[in-house]
């Protein structure tokens, strides 16, 4: 029951707040983000001592075999963490500033933290369809309606693109779905099919496709520097620190169970794929002077990485992977937290107009230090270890290709030392003088984000445990 | 066969009321009335087929589903009549005819649904077509009107002319006109009877307006009063496929001829999503973009024809639920913007009219076929017909893209609405009217997650 709670504390709050006026709908997001993390911490409780407990369900569509059901494993317990983390931590950021037309605001963003909590807890496959769709649509308005000047074109390009994505999974679900002999969508009978190599081979490019497009890797990802740059960043923070996750997620339990043969057919293309686009992306992250765009791009380099781990199919690889979809989540929304304040205080994003920041709000340069160098994976904090375990699955899958992604390192260092040099070192300019340092609410965020950084960095073993399972599991297949 | 009786006296009976009844508002109540006695009556024969149809004379076969599919389109007239019924008498004089013309349509539409022999569908056809052509011309001073009327006169009798041939080419393969026992799949292949398929097969894509036969759609549309355009869009063209899909899965099915015209449908319905949805990104009126669209759906709906199975006998009847409704839904909004049907006159609807933009945006994201509205599930169950009916992965996966596609027409209404500022013009509406979107709305999102309220009756 646990479960359907999470879904359903923000699905309900998010329809309540349509209807609420002046400060109601934001107290609302605020109450409804901390009950859900509160029941997804009662949750994982659970997990430990009952497993069973979590799971949830309910006749639905009864004539197509479809069912409402929902559950949780380690890697679900683990993104509905993070999902709840991450929206808590907007509400925090924002709470001080005055959105324009609250009431949808917020009703939007609790609709998309109900569609990806779905996402991540459901085992039925024409039930998981729909909350990635949910999940979306809200998401759709949210940027047109919030975001920079060319909002409406590039959230419109993120839209058809992530839609053609998904109706080609869906005309795969239904493939798997006529070949069930019990008529089912579970996750179960799915796993249980079998399928000819020649099946898993073209079923593998439909499911691949649409999780491709969502991570994004290359060359699925050209909505993505746009769409992150023109979404209002608060947005932002969802897309990269939770969204992209629905797409590895889909890798891991929805595609690698249920078409091994394909994934193993496919892999060496995926991780090509892959780290093309951790070199391609981190050389473009390079020559960025747009501060979103480059974390942007940036993104894109790390989701590679992770998903170049998925496809060694090694257990550090998953393991890694799976530590780092929380870590990455919680280290890039600590980026665009100050990306924001940033934003919010000077109304620039372009490096080379800002300068000397450490001198006027040293709490700020201090805390994207340290944020910066968890990005980069700098020991001791928590970006060491996932992708310390990655670069290891990888290097038993392939020496060449853990070693052309290892360059992703280097170059990473790079763009991100050069970005901090530019934002907090050097001089001030006139417009920078005036920065003012950290307000209560944004240091509250930040230092929960820093806290998690420096506890996983130093001891990673809650999140292991907690995956773990997940990884034997996907091992299995 | 109650809703038949009952829809043609209700016809002949709205012709009286517009002698006796002066104020013409007051005639929308008795249709409104009418509407639902029809919509009882077809209801109250459900626990009689429950168990299995009936076959009156060999003519007529009343069975759950021509049951069910006759409650859908009475149930999207009477959604019709709430949302549209005051814009009749902005058309022209007659209010009363027109509302009669409308259930003498109905009448046709529920003969399509059950007819058992060639000579009841050449009938139903025709019942549905004759008014509909009076009604295109309705707005007697519109020359565009009667241009429409005109054109959809004389490509609708040709198309008669090409059925009739039809039907006497395969009257004579098999001797009879009883659908059920025409047995034309289980013998050899005649080449007269592959002929009267073909032709049959041809008249009807013309009345549905598939592709290649759709030429006449978006004049006819465009030049017909848009409260009519709305009904002949809708519920018409879900009855047009309802013969459709008797006719060929009772019939023709089975045997090596299955192969044959399932080939031509197929080749129909891929020109159809193509021709469809690539010209309706190109329009710049949302009246037309809405006959191209209704095109395009054509397609997604011509699935239920080539697949023959049980999935797709209710992919049928949801798809003509949803479609209906969403369609009737934006027209009633479009009826409403003082005859500025560019998508530039949409701009800035949702800060003027929060309501109206919000019954376009859940209609059309319905349309589209994203999931939590009914049109996922229509879209989903064709298609999921046509996957188990196997060898046509290629064009759902065609009809898939060009979903895709219609996103980007779709969503020019909902970007207009509230993404751009405008000033629109928008007719001031009755509380009655809003009840009636809120309406639409629920109906739209009722099926949309529960699907099985309309199919657990199949």
């Amino acid at each position: 029951m646990l479960t359907v709670l999470l879904i359903l504390i923000p699905f309900i709050a998010g329809l309540i707040a349509f209807g609420l006026k002046g400060s109601g709908p934001k107290v609302l997001a605020m109450v409804a983000s901390l009950a859900t993390l509160a029941t997804a911490v009662g949750a994982w409780c659970s997990f430990r001592t009952a497993p069973q407990s979590l799971s949830f369900v309910a006749n639905w569509i009864p004539q197509l075999g479809s069912q409402f059901k929902v559950g949780l494993d380690g890697m679900g317990m683990m993104l509905c963490l993070l999902t709840a983390i991450a929206f808590l931590l907007v509400y925090i950021t924002i709470w001080n500033r005055d959105t324009e037309r609250s009431s949808s605001f917020y009703g939007l963003m609790l609709l998309s933290q109900a569609g990806l909590t779905g996402v991540f807890t459901a085992y039925d496959a024409l039930l998981f369809y729909i909350f990635w769709e949910l999940a979306l649509i809200p998401v759709y308005f949210l940027c047109s309606m919030w975001g920079g000047e060319k909002r409406i074109a590039v959230t419109f390009k993120f839209f058809v693109y992530t839609f053609l994505g998904s109706l080609l999974m869906l005309v795969g679900i239904i493939y798997l779905y006529a070949q069930s002999p019990d008529h089912s969508f579970s996750w179960e009978s799915f796993t249980a099919l079998h399928l000819s190599a020649d099946q898993q081979n073209w079923l593998f490019w439909l499911f691949f496709v649409a999780f491709a497009i969502k991570m994004p890797i290359f060359p699925f990802h050209t909505w993505q520097p746009d769409t992150y740059e023109q979404s209002p960043t608060p947005v932002t923070m969802i897309l990269s620190g939770v969204m992209v996750k629905m797409g590895l997620f889909g890798i891991i339990r929805w595609l690698v169970p249920v078409l091994p043969e394909g994934a193993r057919m496919w892999s060496d293309v995926a991780i090509v794929l892959s780290i093309i686009g951790i070199v391609y992306a981190s050389c473009i992250a390079m020559v960025q002077s747009d501060f979103k765009r480059l974390i942007a791009y940036s993104s894109i380099a790390h989701i590679g990485l992770m998903c170049a781990a998925i496809f060694s199919r090694t257990e550090q690889g998953m393991q890694g992977v799976l530590l780092q979809m929380f870590n990455h989540g919680i280290n890039i929304i600590g980026m665009w937290i100050i990306v924001e304040i940033i934003q919010n205080r000077l109304k620039v994003k372009n490096l080379d107009e800002l300068g000397g920041i450490a001198q006027k709000a040293p709490r700020m340069a201090t805390f994207l230090v340290i944020i910066s160098l968890a990005n980069i994976g700098l020991p001791l904090t928590n970006g060491f270890v996932g992708e310390f375990l990655m670069f290891s699955g990888l290097f038993q899958y392939n020496h060449w290709f853990m070693a052309i992604a290892g360059l992703g390192i280097i170059l990473a260092a790079v763009y991100t030392l050069n970005m901090i040099q530019k934002v907090i070192f050097g001089n001030g300019n006139a417009l920078t003088e005036t920065t003012t340092d950290l307000q209560p609410g944004e240091t509250l965020a930040l230092s929960l984000v820093v806290a998690i950084i420096l506890v996983l960095g130093v001891y990673p073993k809650p999140i292991l445990d907690l995956v773990s399972s997940t990884t034997e599991l996907v091992l299995k297949f | 066969m109650n809703a038949l009786i009952s829809t043609a006296l209700s016809g002949v009976v709205l012709m009286f009321v517009g002698l006796f009844v002066r104020n013409k508002q007051h005639i929308k109540f008795f249709a409104i009335a009418a509407v639902i006695i029809c919509l009882i009556a077809d209801l109250a024969l459900l626990p009689t087929v429950q168990l299995g149809g009936y076959i009156l004379y060999g003519m007529i076969e009343v069975s759950k589903f021509s049951v069910i599919f006759n409650a859908v389109a009475l149930g999207a007239t009477l959604l019709y009549f709430l949302l549209s019924g005051s814009e009749f008498e902005k058309v022209g004089e007659h209010v009363a005819d027109y509302f009669a013309l409308i259930f003498f349509i109905l009448s046709g539409i529920i003969l399509a649904s059950s007819f058992s022999n060639l000579l009841m569908l050449f009938l139903a056809i025709e019942i549905m077509s004759i008014p509909q052509y009076i009604l295109a011309g309705a707005d007697k001073k519109s020359l565009k009107g009667n241009e429409a009327s005109l054109k959809y006169l004389l490509t609708g009798s040709f198309t008669t002319g090409v059925l009739l041939m039809g039907i006497a080419l395969i009257y004579g393969a098999a001797g009879t006109f009883d659908i059920n026992a025409l047995g034309l799949g289980t013998a050899e292949i005649n080449p007269l009877s592959l002929c009267g398929i073909i032709l049959v097969a041809f008249a009807l894509s013309f009345k549905v307006s598939a592709a290649p036969f759709h030429f006449w759609t978006p004049d006819v549309y465009d030049g017909s009063p848009t409260v009519f355009t709305s009904f002949m869009a809708t519920v018409v063209k879900a009855g047009g496929f309802v013969a459709f899909v008797r006719l060929f899965h009772t019939a023709f099915e089975g045997g090596a001829i299955s192969q044959h015209w399932m080939l031509i449908l197929s080749i129909i319905t891929a020109l159809t999503l193509v021709i469809g949805n690539f010209t309706a990104v190109f329009q710049q009126s949302v009246k037309r973009m809405l006959a191209y669209s209704s095109i395009a759906q054509a397609g997604f709906m011509l699935f239920a024809v080539i697949a023959n199975n049980q999935m797709a006998a209710q992919g049928i009847i949801l798809y003509a639920a949803a479609y209906s409704v969403a369609t009737i839904g934006v027209f009633a909004v479009l009826m409403r913007m003082k005859k500025d049907y560019t998508f530039e006159g949409f701009n800035g609807l949702a800060r003027k009219e929060p309501l109206m933009a919000l019954t376009v945006t859940v209609c059309l994201l319905s349309l589209a076929g994203i999931p939590v509205t009914a049109g996922f599930f229509a879209k989903y169950f064709v298609l999921a017909a046509a996957i188990q009916q196997g060898h046509l992965l290629w064009l759902v996966i065609l009809a898939v893209l060009c979903a895709a596609i219609s996103v980007y027409y779709y969503f020019r209404v909902i970007i207009a609405m509230y993404f751009k500022q405008g000033e629109p013009e928008v007719e001031p509406v009755s509380g009655g009217f809003k009840a009636a979107l809120i309406l639409t709305i629920i109906l739209v999102l009722a099926l949309g997650i529960c699907p099985s309220l309309l199919i657990g009756c199949l």
